[in-house]
């Protein structure tokens, strides 16, 4: 693929320089020129008035028509289901609106099979199961051998899989083995009625920009997506899926071993958390973290933490949000003593709702904020606390 | 013990600045760092150096600024660096930058351990360092906070899940991502940076590796970007002053509007 100039037909006028989102023209003498930061995006293409840039593409295209059905990687850990999982049902139950082809899942794991029941009973088509003792415990080895070999098997249309650390630590090695696409974390998916394309929405540059992402010549279209975008999917009155138990020919000797697991004392799944209270520099020392857990506890909230407060050693490094941290959306999440370096914001301004408690009127967490409080956490917390406590009793 | 390590230039910052004046995307003056990450990926390549010895080398792909970055990996202790440039590389998505840095990987067996950071600033996949393992044919472990020993032939660590950590154990040679919990990154000695100022830094090209040419770049990348914008920030939250009683009893209503009291 290249992208060309036309130097005919290109007055100088610069509306691509402008355009362009990874400053991939720089301008040599009167004429733009690409350099390697250019990811093919088009946006110069649409502006320019002359039609001067032009893509030549010379791929050829493969027969994709042998490639039906819209699969999920159906997640579970210790035995249950995660919500992702009913989530992800629901976007391919929307996709199928547009696609019209089945929808299954597929499911990894042992004595799992009234998990399988589980998504009948939300409206899922058909679930491939394969319950083997070697799947118990999630590795990234077996996994991936075992849902490649489904694929090559079945050749569905579209995979996807929850942009969980599960998700993400093995859907890579999946796509690699069957040598197709795979977009990581998107925010939105869902089918263009005329191409019948996958459409792929994802945030790049901590969430500065928006980019949409297609895999048009390679089969399976895959991608991973971020919880709590949809809605799960609902119960259904009569279940009519079926499923159907999957044998293996691989042997599953995996040579990564795991050699235990330790459940680390109040870590929480952010991701999961419905409400998040976090602590930043402005809490001034670690024991004054007790006053966040606190107002958790009351209020059945998971509590995060700004790097500042990460750094400090004030709290472990699992309840960092933010870019070198953990990324979340919960319904709630409230921000205490945290400035809202671009950093911070990157990891929680999709959040539902953000409220903010900072003594300076000028932190950059306001402008995210909902709701914003200027004042001394010190004084306000405390004031709440008692208000629900007295309320409670 | 040879360890290698893949870093990847990133602009500094993520805030895409507009000129209020021209409206025009600031280009000037943003910097290019180390991947955040990658730094963590690099000390602990050094830290494995220094407990049992052996070479360490830094890889990067992309263009020729990039080299920057390796100087600093230099500066930091690492032996040497490899910058894969090519026009031919360009435009490349995770599955075809694995291939090449795959590609010059096997122009540098032996090794033992590949290290890359968990994910990047900008593309933020975290899917290049899995996809190097598969075109290596090596195991792989993501997310790792901490490396308890190597020894025998093998790797065991430590990886951070949502909401536990997991012991594991890899044969070697085998490829990690790292979190920011493994360590604390060293700054350059002085030593290091003068050395880092002379080091030689071989460019590799397409010709300098292995791996057929139509998987690499735009025309080996399945996936494409058709589309990008930037989203608008929403500013339509109020921001009240107030005396804290009054500010509690606020944020105690909106929590109870939320059904959360
Ligand atoms: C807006 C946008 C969206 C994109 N979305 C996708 C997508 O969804 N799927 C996709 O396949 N590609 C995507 N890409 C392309 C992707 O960013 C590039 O392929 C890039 O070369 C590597 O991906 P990454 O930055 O996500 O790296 P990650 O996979 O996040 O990087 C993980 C680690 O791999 C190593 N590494 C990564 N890149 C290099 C390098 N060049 N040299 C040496 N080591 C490296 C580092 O150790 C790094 O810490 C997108 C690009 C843009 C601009
Ligand atoms: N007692 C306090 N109450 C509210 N905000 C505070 C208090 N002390 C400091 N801050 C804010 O805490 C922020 C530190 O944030 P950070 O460095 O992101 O963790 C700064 O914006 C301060 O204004």
């Amino acid at each position: 693929m290249i992208l060309r100039l036309l130097k005919d037909k290109c007055t100088g006028c610069q509306q691509c320089l402008d355009a362009c989102p990874f400053n991939a023209i720089d301008w040599k003498e009167r004429f733009p020129e690409i350099n390697e930061n250019c990811r093919f995006c088009r946006k110069c293409i649409q502006v320019c008035p002359e039609g001067a840039l032009v893509l030549e593409e010379t791929e050829k295209k493969i027969d994709t028509s042998g490639y039906r059905g819209i699969w999920f990687f159906a997640e579970q850990r210790q035995g249950k289901l995660s919500s992702v999982s009913r989530e992800l049902l629901q976007v391919c139950l929307q996709m199928r609106e547009t696609l019209k082809e089945e929808v299954a899942g597929v499911l990894l794991g042992y004595q799992v099979k009234k998990l399988a029941d589980q998504l009948l009973a939300h409206g899922c088509e058909k679930v491939y199961l394969v319950d083997r003792p070697e799947l118990e415990n999630f590795l990234e080895e077996p996994y991936a051998l075992v849902l490649a070999e489904l694929i090559r098997r079945y050749r569905p249309n579209i995979v996807v899989a929850a942009a969980t650390m599960m998700g993400r630590a093995f859907f890579p090695s999946v796509a690699a083995r069957i040598g197709t696409g795979l977009t990581a974390d998107c925010t939105q998916l869902h089918i263009d009625p005329e191409s019948k394309l996958l459409v792929q929405t994802r945030p790049t540059f901590g969430g500065n920009l928006m980019a949409q992402i297609i895999c048009r010549y390679h089969r399976p279209q895959m991608a991973t997506l971020r919880p709590k975008m949809v809605e799960e999917a609902r119960s259904v009155q009569q279940p009519k899926g079926q499923v159907i138990t999957e044998t293996v020919s691989t042997q599953l000797p995996s040579v990564v071993k795991l050699l235990a697991q330790k459940r680390a004392e109040n870590l929480v799944d952010l991701q999961e958390a419905e409400v998040i209270i976090s602590g930043g520099r402005g809490l001034g020392d670690g024991k004054n973290f007790d006053l966040i857990r606190e107002l958790a506890t009351l209020v059945g909230a998971a509590v995060g933490a700004s790097r500042a407060a990460v750094d400090s050693g004030w709290i472990p490094y699992p309840h960092q949000v933010g870019q070198t941290g953990r990324t979340v959306k919960p319904k709630i999440y409230l921000a205490c003593g945290i400035s809202g370096a671009i950093q911070h914001l990157a990891g929680m301004r999709t959040s539902d709702f953000i409220i903010a408690i900072n003594k300076d009127p000028d932190a950059p967490i306001f402008k995210v904020a909902h709701l914003g409080l200027v004042g001394d956490l010190f004084q306000i917390i405390p004031f709440l606390i008692r208000k629900i406590k007295e309320n409670k009793s | 013990m040879n360890i290698i390590v893949c870093i990847k230039q990133v602009p500094e910052t993520t805030e895409v600045k507009i000129d209020p004046v021209t409206k025009r995307i600031v280009r000037e003056g943003v910097k290019g760092i180390i991947n955040p990450y990658d730094s963590y990926a690099l000390e602990e390549a050094i830290r494995l150096k220094e407990r049992f010895g052996g070479q360490t080398t830094v890889i990067s792909m992309g263009p020729p600024q990039a080299e920057s970055a390796l100087r600093e990996a230099l500066a930091m202790g690492i032996d040497r660096a490899i910058l894969l440039s090519d026009r031919l590389f360009a435009g490349s998505d995770t599955l075809a930058t694995s291939y090449i840095l795959a590609s010059a990987i096997r122009k540098l067996v032996p090794f033992e351990i590949i290290i890359c950071g968990r994910e990047t600033l900008d593309g933020s996949t975290g899917q290049v360092g899995p996809e190097i393992a598969f075109h290596l044919g090596i195991p792989y472990a993501t997310f790792v906070s901490g490396i308890n020993q190597v020894a025998d032939g093998q790797l065991e660590c430590v990886r951070l899940m949502e909401d536990h950590y997991e012991t594991l154990a890899l044969p070697l040679p085998s490829l990690i991502t790292v979190v920011k919990e493994i360590n604390e990154p060293r700054l350059p000695s002085l030593r290091g940076l003068l050395r880092a100022k002379k080091a030689e830094i071989p460019v590799w090209g397409a010709s300098n590796i292995s791996g057929k040419i139509e998987f690499f770049g735009q025309e080996g990348s399945p996936t494409r970007v058709v589309e990008c914008w930037h989203p608008e920030i929403k500013a339509e939250g109020k921001v009240v002053k107030g005396e804290p009683e009054q500010l509690a009893q606020i944020l105690y209503e909106t929590l109870k509007e939320k059904g959360l009291v």
